[in-house]
């Protein structure tokens, strides 16, 4: 049998209810009740956390602009998505 | 070019070098120099390790605190060092190591940790001259390296450094109550001082002039300061601390120069190397109890893996 540290998770806290999970780091368990056991005690010493999801970091898919700048550049071609683009008369209010 | 990239590909490293001037920081999956992976392995665990290894000599206070008030902070405060060796494993194994080996190598004697927990704690004193000056020392070097230029490492220490200042009060807090109690325990506090003032200096490694992996370190912005800058910075800090409760440091040649800055005596450097290299008083017990925590624990961690692969196994069968 195998000694080691368990399969590795990536905790998310919610710092107060309302506000979105956020990446808080990793840690070790065996499985989903000690993850987030840990993750309690290992995030969460000082009432920083309302909620806490573990996942299971093999779980998690991912892909970032470096080196993948085409994926990402219909983002940056479609300027009028931003209110900024648009000219409006001098005056108008609340919009 | 330097020894260290002579392999590697000029255009990539170019651009590694341009992001790093940038203050951009560099994630797990973007292209580094094998000598960049290489020294953050070996900083970062030397730095997880030194959590890990930090919590013996407090540990061997806790059965004896004066008061269940004192021994609640003790325990809170030894808890928080488990939590930052770990913040600290998980973010060195986004380097593609894994914990295992970072353990083992802890184990053969290949990675080091701060040579500091090779001392021993004498008396209570000590617990206030651990959290008071080692703790600060560490503070010192850990805010520096919250702008280090890799990412889970500079994450792991903007946690760490929210956290760490408890220690230090709570090590200040220790003295301050010794040295307003009897001639006794002001002696107490003062001989812990005498003790741990020169090996908190050690901290910082060596001086500039004798450190050969710094001028990479600095380039890549692994490191932010240089150690004699560090070593300044908490000398600046802490005579004045120390001087406001009535305590002395023992260097005979420290003065306060017209700069506003200490001027301080030469370190031991003999001693800092032979207790880096095994010699010191703690060295073997230390690294034994690790060692054997690490095996009486294996049980538990098979048992864990049983347990998880049986309900998995549960779980496709139902």
């Amino acid at each position: 049998m195998s000694d080691n540290q368990g399969p590795l998770w990536e905790v998310f806290i919610q710092t107060k209810p309302g506000l979105p999970h956020k990446h808080a780091g990793s840690l070790h368990a065996y499985d989903a009740d000690m993850a987030l056991k840990n993750a309690r005690d290992l995030y969460t010493r000082r009432a920083e956390g309302t909620a806490i999801w573990v996942v299971l970091s093999e779980n998690i898919h991912a892909i970032q602009e470096e080196g993948n700048s085409d994926y990402f550049e219909p983002a940056t071609d479609k300027i009028y998505r931003h209110p900024t683009f648009y000219e409006l008369p001098e005056g108008i209010k609340h919009m | 070019m330097d020894k260290a990239v002579e392999n590697e590909n000029p255009e990539l490293l170019a651009d590694f070098q341009a992001k790093v001037d940038a203050e951009i920081k560099i994630e797990p999956k973007d292209w580094m120099p094998d000598a960049y992976r290489k020294h953050l392995i070996r900083q970062m665990s030397q730095h997880a390790h030194s959590e890990v290894i930090g919590m013996q000599p407090e540990g061997n206070w806790l059965t004896r605190t004066p008061s269940l008030r004192s021994k609640k902070i003790l325990l809170a405060k030894i808890q928080d060092e488990a939590g930052h060796g770990l913040y600290l494993y998980s973010a060195t194994e986004t380097l593609g190591i894994s914990r295992d080996t970072l353990v083992q190598w802890l184990h053969e004697g290949r990675a080091k940790y701060s040579s500091i927990f090779n001392y021993p704690s004498l008396t209570w004193a000590d617990i206030g001259a651990i959290g008071w000056l080692v703790d600060g020392a560490a503070i010192v070097n850990q805010v520096s390296l919250q702008k280090t230029s890799y990412g889970p490492y500079s994450r792991a220490m903007v946690r760490i450094c929210k956290e760490e200042s408890f220690h230090q009060r709570q090590g200040y807090e220790i003295l301050v109550r010794l040295m307003n109690g009897t001639k006794e325990q002001r002696d107490m506090a003062q001989d812990a001082i005498n003790r741990w003032w020169w090996p908190s200096l050690m901290m910082f490694g060596p001086h500039d002039a004798d450190s050969p992996r710094s001028s990479l370190a600095l380039k890549w912005k692994i490191k932010r300061e240089t150690n004699d800058e560090l070593r300044q910075k908490f000398i600046d800090k802490t005579i004045p601390q120390a001087e406001l409760i009535g305590l002395t440091v023992p260097d005979p040649d420290l003065y306060l120069q017209d700069n506003g800055s200490y001027k301080f005596g030469e370190i031991d450097w003999e001693e800092f190397r032979n207790v880096i290299n095994g010699n010191g008083p703690c060295n073997k017990v230390r690294l034994a109890n690790h060692i054997k925590a690490h095996q009486e624990g294996k049980w538990v961690r098979e048992a864990a893996i049983a347990y998880a692969e049986r309900k998995q196994s549960q779980k496709l069968t139902a």
